[in-house]
């Protein structure tokens, strides 16, 4: 096997433009004659909008145009749509709040776009929002999901706020466990919004030709295709063969960069109105307001068992905050990616689950690393946790009682999912050992001579990834498929050209897919170049999100490669005079079976495109593309172990340890899925420690800046220790699950689990900030 | 940023000059405060008076009882000073912890004290260690400078040229940073002196202070004991989402023991 072949843990060739300023992100593209844009942001959560007046504004100079939501309905663009329709447990359809993308009678959350001032340059752009008068009539604001059910009713067409009562399961099933149960368990639950800050801001840049009347819009998608799809079926931006969208290098996304927002819109739309090209790039202050939010969930739970401490039932109520307006995909995060996973990796046979989504006058939110699942994942492994201390059997002790075990695949969970496969107490087992469980009695008795309280928390959490299969997702609500495209264009001297419709926002795709194509046609790396991220080069697809790109786009680039293999050796037949299924492919070579004729991949390549006498049924060329559509989704799952020590005195939560085994079927390049892991854990303990997306009680945004919003940073993590165990997914070609979300999914509950643990607590909120553990520690 | 005429004087009297003259005008030290509210817009002067190339305002002095130190002096400096570490340590760490690598290579003494932002780690260390600054035209005692939130003695115009700082027997400064911005949430600066032993806190109130009981029990006796039982009154403390006034006093208490416990850690 080669150096560079799957499972190879080969360096990121993106990074040397990455990391020595290279990198081509829509910042970076200048075009001739742009102009520059800044947006008219309300300063009120909820206000009527009674009057705009530009005239100040178009007599600075420099101004070229200042435009509202009034002359994007004059222009026919229509509401930016949310793309997962969700029904209510009566039938009925969720209740869609209209979203312009400039407001045009109504502003529902600080931050929220109304109109755009055009400009030749910043300054003078940021010269015209400022000398805009608008007169808003301020109205009492939801600020607070807590506030949300009794509240102002933001939306006219939206009683209560309430825009779905969601469930899933068998209430009358739960109902009976509990009835039977021994024991029952309950927790009040918290999970803190969070704010997803990607390195690179959003930004756009559109153009208009007029010749063609083309549209190109360069901007910070996570999939560009489904922001084409979305711009012109939806909001009438341009027919979707005269709108080409590129996303160059991204810097990050986390979920934040799937949706389609209003400021790119408008941005493209504006560029037809000036006849010049149009760029704007987010601030940070923007990014903080306008940037889709993530979790905020307030649950109650409640886990019923038999006196051996067996799971007979879980039951489960969930307000989510959806924000002022349905993002994108917001509506299918605390429903078909929240309930979906109730199970975990137990055996629960009645689980019923209700989630009521409201609006609030915050931010959309919508999915963020994890969405859903990680706040699933919270759920149960808090209870499973609490549980077990309330039974006074050994937490890890508790699990394995009640996990699927491996002989039980393919797995029915009571909550609509198949797993495919899993071996949960191998991961189990393995985190343990790396931990070192056996020895924490000890090294909690060190901490407490130094004054210290220590403590330990495990969380063995599932996913589902890899999304999805089309016909489940369609006939859940998406309003679109959810397989991967793929192209694999051999050139006549045999380098190759990928064309992917996952996009790379930081996870590597370059690298692994290269690494994929580059094994199975027994060629040199180097040779193969991955294109994503451009409507006008990649004929269609649907991004990277959920954890997909290699599990779905990776299987669509093996399904395409495998077609350049069946082509090639019908090729190599004949001219080698032999029947194509005669011919072998092993490592670059063609060659017929029990004889020594053969040809290398390079030859047949060529030619492929010089073919000198090939019969009528053998086209030229060697190019293929395929479409590869999950049967499943994949079921990365795992234990995480997080060991905390805390200063009783200030409140100070340190993380001493952390073990986190993760079973990712197989790997394909094994350093950037630690990288991932990496990544997934930091936040995860950013949630649990640090982050927290704060509005005050009257819907103003207290944690716009790095000021107040805690990022994580390497001084507050631990050396991550991470192994992984191995079960393939059984239904796609490369046995893979996907990395991507899992560290932030499994980490959370571990951390609170481990400080409740060392401060002999029921429960804290997240984040475990000083103030509160010092309050819990001293019994405040 | 609004715009702006900028200035680049070489010497304290033209700086003094150009402020004089402008309708609003504003110097600018590391600007590591003035800059980030001006790319926001917060604040609009008129000028901008960069004191980066006023000769004299930078530098360390060391005496046989004092150390003094330029106003336009890099907190990187500080930290880094031999001198600063031979007589006041616990100073050259103060500044270590202040911000980050690239705040410590841009901010500056002057224009953290001119500031007084009620979370700066400088003014624990003026206050505690009874400080002079010396101005263009005066000399002001720390107890005089500090007067409420972002509010000093330093009149319209007024500059700072350099800060004297007594050298002490022995100093400690333990600060409880905030897990976000870095700054401190409460700091606390002890410094022993023949006389006795001061205590200057940054971060609680709403600026730098000395805490009377906190001095008066250490003087009694110089242990991290002394303190358990002292009195906190934290109704006047800054309250935020961060930390609380309640919170504030607690911390206030537990950095000013460590503080101690550090100090006696020294050599006497």
């Amino acid at each position: 096997m080669s150096d560079t072949g799957i499972g190879k843990s080969v360096k990121r060739r993106e990074d040397i433009r990455f990391i020595t300023g290279q990198g081509r992100y829509t910042d970076d593209i200048t075009q001739p004659d742009q102009t520059m844009a800044v947006f008219l942001r309300s300063p009120h959560p909820r206000a009527r909008i009674v009057s705009i007046d530009a005239s100040a504004a178009l007599e600075i100079p420099g101004v070229v145009g200042v435009y509202t939501g009034k002359d994007l309905s004059a222009d026919k663009i229509g509401d930016i749509p949310c793309g997962w329709l969700v029904k209510s447990a009566d039938g009925t359809d969720m209740l869609v709040a209209s979203r312009p993308p400039l407001a045009v009678e109504w502003v529902n959350f600080v931050g929220e776009t109304y109109g755009i001032v055009v400009a030749e340059t910043l300054a003078a752009a940021r010269a015209g929002a400022e000398a805009v008068v608008t007169e808003f009539e301020d109205l009492k604001a939801v600020a607070t999901l807590a506030d949300a059910l009794g509240g102002p009713q933001i939306h006219a067409n939206v009683p209560d706020n309430l825009c779905f009562h969601w469930e899933l399961g068998d209430g009358a099933q739960t109902d009976a466990a509990f009835a039977a149960a021994a024991h029952v368990t309950t927790l009040e639950l918290t999970n803190n919004r969070l704010i997803p800050n990607a390195m690179e801001p959003r930004a756009a840049v559109g153009i208009y030709d007029r010749s063609t009347e083309e549209f190109t819009l360069y901007t910070t998608s996570q999939n560009p295709h489904l922001e084409r799809l979305i711009l012109s079926a939806f909001v009438n931006l341009a027919p979707e063969h005269k709108l080409r969208v590129i996303s160059p290098d991204v810097g990050g996304g986390f979920g934040s960069k799937i949706f389609v927002y209003p400021e790119e819109t408008a941005v493209a739309w504006a560029a037809k109105q000036v006849g010049r090209p149009v760029k704007w790039t987010a601030d940070r202050s923007e990014a903080f307001l306008s940037d889709a939010h993530g979790r905020d969930h307030i649950t109650t739970a409640e886990l019923a068992m038999d006196k051996d401490g067996v799971f007979l039932g879980f039951r489960v109520r969930t307000r989510a905050n959806l924000g002022a307006y349905l993002s994108t995909f917001a509506s299918s995060v605390p429903t078909y990616l929240y309930g979906t996973l109730l199970a975990g990796q137990y055996r629960t046979p009645a689980i019923h689950v209700a989630v009521d989504g409201v609006y609030t006058n915050t931010a959309p939110v919508d999915a963020y690393r994890g969405a859903g699942r990680p706040e699933a994942t919270y759920v149960i492994e808090r209870i499973v946790e609490t549980a077990a201390r309330e039974l006074g059997v050994d937490p890890a002790e508790l699990r394995r009682r009640n996990f699927i075990r491996p002989d039980q695949f393919p797995y029915q969970t009571p909550v609509a999912l198949i797993y495919d496969t899993g071996d949960y107490e191998a991961s189990l087992d393995k985190a343990l050992k790396l931990v070192d469980y056996a020895g924490f009695p000890e090294r909690r008795k060190a901490s407490e001579a130094r004054g210290k309280k220590r403590g330990i928390g495990l969380s063995c959490y599932i996913e589902a990834c890899g999304l999805a299969p089309s016909q489940l997702a369609i006939q859940l609500g998406a309003g679109v498929g959810l397989y991967e495209s793929g192209e694999v264009r051999v050139n006549p001297t045999a380098s190759v050209t990928v064309f992917t419709g996952s996009h790379s926002h930081g996870q590597g795709h370059e690298t692994t897919f290269a690494q994929i194509v580059s094994d199975r046609l027994g060629i040199p790396f180097e040779n193969v170049e991955i294109v994503h991220g451009d409507t006008g080069r990649v004929e269609f697809g649907l991004g990277t999100y959920g954890s997909r790109s290699v599990a779905v786009g990776g299987s669509a680039l093996m399904k395409a490669t495998d077609k350049i293999i069946v082509k090639g050796k019908r090729i190599a037949a004949h001219m080698l005079d032999a029947k194509p299924e005669d011919v072998d492919f092993e490592e670059g070579i063609f060659a017929v079976r029990a004889t020594n004729r053969k040809l290398t991949f390079g030859e047949v390549a060529f030619a492929a495109y010089v073919p000198a006498n090939f019969p009528e049924d053998l086209e030229p060329g060697l190019s293929e593309k395929s479409f590869y559509d999950p049967k499943n989704f994949t079921f990365p799952a795992g234990t995480h172990i997080a060991e905390v020590e805390i200063d009783p005195e200030t409140g100070v939560v340190t993380v001493a340890k952390f073990v986190a085994v993760d079973d990712f079927g197989e790997v394909i390049n094994p350093m950037i899925v630690e990288g991932q892991v990496h990544g997934g854990i930091a936040q995860g303990i950013g949630q649990a420690l640090l982050e927290h997306g704060v509005y005050d009680g009257m819907g103003q945004l207290v944690t716009g800046s790095f000021m107040d919003y805690c990022m994580p940073r390497a001084d507050d993590l631990p050396n991550f220790i991470v192994d992984t165990t191995v079960t393939a997914c059984t239904h796609n070609p490369l046995g893979v699950k996907g990395c991507g979300e899992a560290g932030a999914i499994g980490s959370p509950p571990a951390i609170i689990n481990a400080v409740t643990d060392a401060l002999g607590i029921r429960d804290i909120a997240m984040p475990a900030s000083p103030e509160r553990v010092w309050r819990a520690a001293q019994g405040l | 940023m609004y715009e702006f005429d900028y200035h680049h004087p070489d010497s304290v009297a033209a700086a003094i000059a150009l402020r004089a003259g402008a309708a609003d005008g504003s110097y600018l030290a590391g600007g590591m405060t003035l800059l980030p509210t001006l790319k926001q817009r917060l604040a609009s002067p008129s000028d901008l008076i960069d004191l980066a190339g006023v000769t004299g305002l930078t530098g360390i002095e060391v005496t046989a009882d004092r150390v003094t130190i330029g106003a336009m002096t890099r907190h990187a400096e500080v930290a880094a000073s031999e001198q600063i570490k031979g007589s006041i340590p616990a100073l050259a760490f103060l500044a270590s912890q202040i911000g980050d690598t690239q705040v410590r290579n841009r901010g500056t003494l002057g224009g953290s004290v001119a500031n007084s932002d009620p979370s700066a780690d400088y003014p624990a260390a003026v206050i505690g260690l009874g400080a002079t600054l010396q101005t263009d035209h005066r000399t002001i005692a720390a107890e005089d400078y500090f007067q409420d939130l972002f509010q000093t003695a330093l009149e319209e115009g007024e500059l700072i040229r350099s800060i004297a700082f007594p050298i002490p027997r022995r100093a400690a400064y333990r600060k409880f940073p905030n897990p976000a911005s870095r700054y401190a949430v409460v700091g606390v600066f002890v410094a022993q002196f023949a006389a006795g032993v001061r205590v200057g806190v940054t971060g609680a109130g709403p600026c730098a202070f000395r805490p009377a009981e906190f001095e008066a029990a250490l003087n009694q006796r110089l242990d991290p004991a002394a303190l358990d039982d002292v009195v906190i009154d934290h109704d006047r403390f800054n309250s935020d989402m961060h930390a609380s006034a309640e919170y504030r006093g607690n911390l206030l208490r537990v950095m000013a023991r460590r503080a101690v416990a550090d100090l006696l850690a020294q050599p006497a």
